[in-house]
């Protein structure tokens, strides 16, 4: 095998490379230290010759490994895209030329710098191998979609107008979901091009229910198949070859593969009994889902209230009811929607009860947002709802139906207003299974002395509630049934410029289960849920990796022998995407793996692996450093950065022209997760005097695109205080810093830090 | 030169701001060649000027670094900047594009180097930072611009200085003969994310922003937050470089409002919330006014709202300001009548930023394509738009978060269309 290696290596004289470093020497250490079979220097290698230089190594002279030394891996990434080799790239431009000052007596570091660099991507790419897809799924274009309503219809026929099959679950004998029962929609469009600006301009209101239409759309299209009194009993394998068992009411099981999942298992109603401030046992207070049905039974004619079928004259709407607040037993979020529904409601009252019929919205804080919203609310006071801004305290059976007792923020006093019907904005719940990381969540609120006291009692807690949830996926994944929720038990994305970036490879939530919305919004949703499906079953097919690794072909793999089924990788993946087979094994799903490594990390006895990063391709990089001894007075700091903000806001750093500490050797991980407890104590063996490791925000408010790399580093790195006292080693020569990728100033000046701590402390012990 | 290679099952993304990038992104990560144009000289749009994110105060770089470099790998993507679409002829899955590019100056050589900055002498308002700090005639958009390239003002061409630049560059990418070239290529359907623009808070007269220094607007704000910005992240006041530590930020500046924009913007009220942030942590003796219509904190953002309004040094006000004046040290004055309580007030404030809404950046002659608009600008959903669907700010005013669920589903449109024209239904 090692016969069909060849190592190439490259390096670049261009960007002022040649100008202030020596590349005779750089392409001696390439060629001498770091075995390179072949050595090329170049003064512009992302030119056109300097490419086909690179091209003509592999193609005509059999180069399978190759390394270039010249910018960041950020930098000219197009140019160097050589996928049908392994490749490493050296950064002496932003790692070194440009972060050190250009001056004779710098000189001599810059280019041991540059050496080193040269020495660990040399010492990298021989352990590296050109990553190639298992082919362990096909293209399966057939999509399960879990919930028949407004998003899951959507998401199929979105779908399947892009040429995939779907299987439409819904626990209900009929399709439609909520949106079906209601009277009328809100408007999601405003008022059109050419509208005057006057107020007296017609502007859009409550259009008609068109859920019936989408019904008939899906029933006649025959890519979709509709399960209807049925729940997906179990689901199994990963993107590209799901398995789910679809049984119906009366426990009949049919089986269907899939290539991705898109679960619309929307929302419930609140239940406003709970809080009797709001007096809900009267007859004459509904809620807005009551409200529709009182609507639509009335047709076109008036509506009429519940205790004596009198005709409504008053209304009052309360909004917020039970949302929006800390208070005990209170939702702490609102539904986002309410104020438009009500409007829509009060619509209703003017249209079928007449003009001279009083309805009052009582809000807080009217949300109407957007140009429809907008339109919409500007619409309602055109029909002369009332609108004012109070504060409801209680809600009481008064002499005429209904008493809503509330401050007057405006008028600033306090109102008792007497009306034939009340009408409360209850909030939207969503309809997600058990959370799998609910034990995990409430043990993070506790400070960290108390959490091993607490465990059980969580524990007891979380598998009392998780009976009464039900699963909706009832996923066979080692890390639980169904989709982690973010917050409030809704299952939406954690990243702001993400939605669709799931814990759960292959498997899309949308609508509101993900988040409160409305019936565009979640058609909206629908549709981009259907999109990421799709991908992801091509991508599966392929063996590339989903998002934000998107395409990456490297997937791990152990060491049979040398694993210690200890379930560290199993436990801690962030994705579910580790198993246990029946000999109590790790089994890898490829397609559920994002590749970030956290598995390796955990691993204590350094058995797991990617073609491409491994613990040997650090490792060795870290052993390849040339390790000055204690007379020349030249510490080494270990810089373990975030490939997506540290790495990126060291290279920035350069280019604004902060200067980095001529001691400092960066390496990019894919996440702090990954790394490995063994590289700490290697480097610290090979005598390098302080650690530094850079990585994303941890907390409530995680930047960590794969989760918890940078919380499981900070935990496992508290236990290498330990090995170092072992190696009678000073505590602080490890450190574990949250950088951002805007910390362009601070990031150079945590390794400035650790330049003074090793002044202090002095140098390590362990050079040789 | 940039040559595109397209056919009628190519999808055009006009706009690389975030939601172009995203649409763009998805479909050629879905295998679909994908030719992205974009007005700028670098993608990113507005996104890119953003100092933190709601609600999370997290970096907007952060997820730019991720879509870049899902661009940088993905062969199924052309990008064209400093190109703007003029023209679209034909139906859906069968359209022919007219782009014009403008001259960079600059070719794919380009290593960004930066010797030519050195070179040139020339400075001009940096867009960048809305005009609040200057750049060189040649330059570097942002320190993460992609492409990374630098670009050639015009305004230097035909001077010394574009000499100089070229003189300065050891790699042949400095090519003052660039021209103003137009290209025409077939695509089969367009995602179109122009996004928006800050509406001109000069129209807003009573507020003075063209008139007083202190009053400025909530993307200018953006901007002296950041470590990177025109201030080195201080919050100062522009007319004397004091500390600005009473601030009043103004809600729907602009917005709902019968005499400027109908719409409601949807993220200024989490964008003051933010910003106020930026205030309060910069300075412990801090105070800040919000004066708002209502607070749109929706759903869970509300969670936001409520930790911003726990505070003790922020105030909220249900007021639409009537007018500011300023005192002799020019300190803007808000003047108006809170509503709760119906009680008049003059406040002296050091700053006050403008919560400016957002209007579509393209209006309606400025479309190739004959497209249903509403009122606002904003495009809607219509089959008379034939292929053309519209992603992200185009549609309507939509935070980050929305914007780019708008912008995913918007792919799947576009490859609905070119995947019936492969006729790879089956």
């Amino acid at each position: 095998m090692a016969d069909d290696k060849k190592f190439a290596g490259f390096i670049c004289t261009g960007c002022g490379i040649g100008d202030r470093l020596d590349a005779k020497q750089l392409e001696m250490t390439a060629t001498r230290d770091g075995k390179m079979q072949t050595c090329h220097t170049h003064e512009m290698l992302c030119s056109k010759e300097g490419i086909e230089l690179i091209r003509n190594e592999i193609d005509n002279e059999g180069a399978t490994h190759i390394m270039i030394a010249a910018c960041s891996r950020r930098a000219k990434v197009e140019a160097f895209n050589f996928t049908d080799v392994a490749m490493t790239r050296a950064n002496l431009r932003e790692g070194v030329i440009w972060a050190r000052p250009d001056t004779d007596e710098n000189q001599e570091t810059t280019q041991e710098m540059a050496d080193d660099y040269i020495r660990m991507a040399c010492a990298e790419v021989k352990f590296m191998t050109k990553p190639t897809p298992s082919g362990e799924q096909g293209l399966n274009k057939n999509i399960l979609v879990v919930g028949g309503g407004v998003t899951g219809m959507t998401a199929a026929l979105e779908a399947a107008a892009a040429g995939f099959d779907c299987h439409i679950v819904e626990k209900e004998g009929e399709l439609g979901g909520w949106a079906a029962k209601w009277h009328k929609r809100i408007p999601y469009r405003a008022a059109p091009e050419g509208t005057s600006n006057s107020r007296t301009a017609h502007l859009p209101g409550p259009i008609d229910n068109d859920v019936a239409d989408l019904i008939a759309q899906v029933e006649a299209n025959d890519r979709i198949t509709v399960h209807l009194n049925s729940k997906v009993t179990k689901t199994s394998g990963a993107p590209g070859r799901f398995s789910a068992d679809i049984t119906t009411e009366s426990g009949s099981t049919t089986t269907e593969n899939f290539g991705a999942i898109i679960q619309a298992s929307g929302w419930k109603a609140f239940d406003i009994d709970s809080l009797p401030e709001y007096g809900h046992g009267n007859p004459d207070v509904v809620t807005n889902i009551e409200l529709e049905a009182l609507a639509r039974e009335a047709g076109d004619g008036p509506i009429k209230r519940p205790s004596d079928g009198k005709e409504v004259k008053s209304v009052a709407f309360v909004q917020n009811a039970g949302q929006a607040s800390e208070k005990e037993g209170y939702l702490p979020y609102h539904s986002g929607i309410g104020d438009l529904v009500a409007i829509k409601q009060a619509f209703y009252f003017k249209e079928q009860n007449g003009d001279d019929c009083d309805t009052v919205i009582l809000f807080d804080n009217l949300r109407t947002p957007g140009a429809a919203g907008e339109d919409f609310y500007r619409a309602g006071q055109q029909r002369m709802i009332t609108f004012t801004k109070g504060e409801v305290k209680e809600v009481t059976s008064g002499g005429n139906g209904a008493t809503v007792k509330f401050k007057d923020r405006i008028l600033d006093e306090d109102v008792d207003l007497d009306v034939d019907l009340v009408v409360l904005d209850t909030g939207m719940v969503p309809n997600s299974g058990p959370d799998p990381y609910a034990v995990t969540v409430a043990l993070e609120k506790l400070p960290l002395e108390e959490r091993d006291a607490a465990k059980e009692e969580i524990e007891k807690q979380v598998a009392e509630q998780a009976v009464s949830i039900e699963s909706i996926l009832n996923l066979d994944y080692r890390q639980g049934t169904d989709l982690p929720h973010l917050v409030n038990g809704f299952t939406d994305s954690h990243f702001i410029c993400f939605p669709y970036e799931t814990r759960r490879t292959g498997i899309y939530a949308a609508g509101p289960v993900r988040r409160p919305m409305d019936i565009k919004q979640a058609q909206d949703d629908a549709t981009g849920a259907a999109m990421k499906a799709i991908q992801e079953a091509i991508n599966a097919s392929q063996g590339r990796a989903a998002h934000p690794r998107s395409g990456d072909l490297s997937y791990p793999s152990f060491r049979r022998e040398g694993c210690t089924q200890c379930k560290r990788c199993t436990v801690e993946c962030p994705f579910g995407a580790i198993d246990e087979d029946e000999e109590r094994y790790p089994k890898y799903n490829e397609a559920r793996c994002r590749r970030c490594g956290t598995c390796m990390g955990a691993c204590p006895v350094r058995v797991i692996s990617f073609e491409n990063y491994s613990i040997d391709t650090v490792g060795q990089q870290i052993k390849n450093v040339d390790i000055p001894d204690e007379f020349e007075e030249k510490p080494r700091i270990l810089v373990l950065a975030c490939e997506n903000d540290a790495y990126p806001a060291l290279d920035q750093a350069a280019m604004s022209g902060q200067e980095i500490s001529p001691w400092a050797r960066v390496i990019p991980v894919r996440c702090l997760g990954s790394v490995s407890l063994s590289w700490i104590t290697d480097s610290m063996n090979n005598g390098f005097d302080g650690i530094i490791m850079m990585g994303c925000q941890r907390g409530e408010d995680y930047q960590c695109h794969f989760v918890r790399g940078s919380t499981m580093a900070a935990e496992r790195m508290r236990k290498v205080g330990d090995t170092l006292s072992t190696l009678n080693l000073e505590p602080e020569r490890v450190i574990v810093h949250e950088v951002a990728i805007t910390d362009i100033e601070r990031a150079p000046r945590l390794i400035k830090d650790m330049e003074e701590v090793i002044e202090r402390v002095g140098l390590s012990p362990f050079k040789f | 030169m940039t040559e595109v290679v397209a056919t009628n099952e190519t999808i055009l993304v006009v706009g690389g701001g975030i939601s172009g990038m995203t649409a763009a992104l998805e479909a050629a990560e879905t295998g679909k060649q994908v030719v992205l144009v974009e007005k700028r000289p670098y993608l990113g749009g507005r996104v890119s000027q953003l100092y933190k994110y709601f609600p999370k105060l997290c970096h907007p770089t952060c997820g730019l670094e991720i879509n870049q470099r899902r661009a940088k790998m993905n062969p199924n993507l052309t990008i064209l900047t400093m190109a703007e679409v003029t023209g679209l002829e034909g139906e859906a899955g069968n359209y022919t594009a007219t782009v014009k590019l403008s001259p960079r100056y600059v070719n794919d050589n380009c290593t960004a180097c930066g010797e030519c900055a050195k070179a040139v002498e020339a400075e001009f308002d940096n867009e960048y930072d809305y005009g609040m700090s200057k750049r060189k005639g040649a330059y570097l958009p942002h320190v993460m611009a992609h492409p990374m390239q630098y670009v050639l003002d015009p305004r230097i061409i035909g001077t010394d200085d574009a000499q100089k630049a070229k003189d300065a560059c050891k790699y042949d990418a400095i090519d003052l003969d660039m021209e103003e070239r137009e290209i025409k290529f077939p695509c089969g359907a367009v995602v179109w994310a122009t996004g928006w623009q800050p509406y001109d808070a000069a129209k807003i007269q009573p507020y003075g922003y063209d008139r007083y220094e202190n009053v400025i607007t909530n993307v200018e704000f953006e901007r002296m937050a950041d470590p990177k910005g025109p201030t080195g992240g201080k919050i100062v006041r522009p007319s004397d470089g004091k500390e600005a530590k009473n601030v009043a930020f103004i809600q729907c500046a602009g917005s709902r409002d019968r005499n400027h924009l109908f719409h409601c913007s949807r993220i200024c009220c989490m964008a003051s919330l933010k910003q106020t942030h930026y205030v309060t942590e910069a300075y412990e003796d801090a105070q800040v006014t919000i004066y708002y219509i209502d607070i749109r904190a929706i759903d869970r953002f509300e969670d936001f709202y409520q930790k911003v309004k726990a505070k003790d040094n922020v105030t909220f006000t249900k007021s639409k300001v009537a007018n500011i004046i300023t005192d002799k040290d020019g300190n803007p004055i808000c003047r108006g009548v809170d509503t709760e309580g119906y009680n008049r007030y003059e406040n002296t404030h050091d700053l006050v930023v403008l919560a400016t809404g957002m209007e579509p950046s393209v209006t309606k002659a400025d479309f190739p394509v004959d497209i249903v608009i509403n009122r606002e600008g904003f495009i809607e959903p219509d089959p008379a738009n034939g292929a053309v669907f519209a992603a992200g700010v185009a549609s309507d005013a939509l935070d980050v978060n929305r914007a780019v669920q708008n912008a995913t589903g918007a792919a799947l449109k576009a490859i609905q269309v070119v995947n019936r024209v492969a006729g790879a239904e089956g």
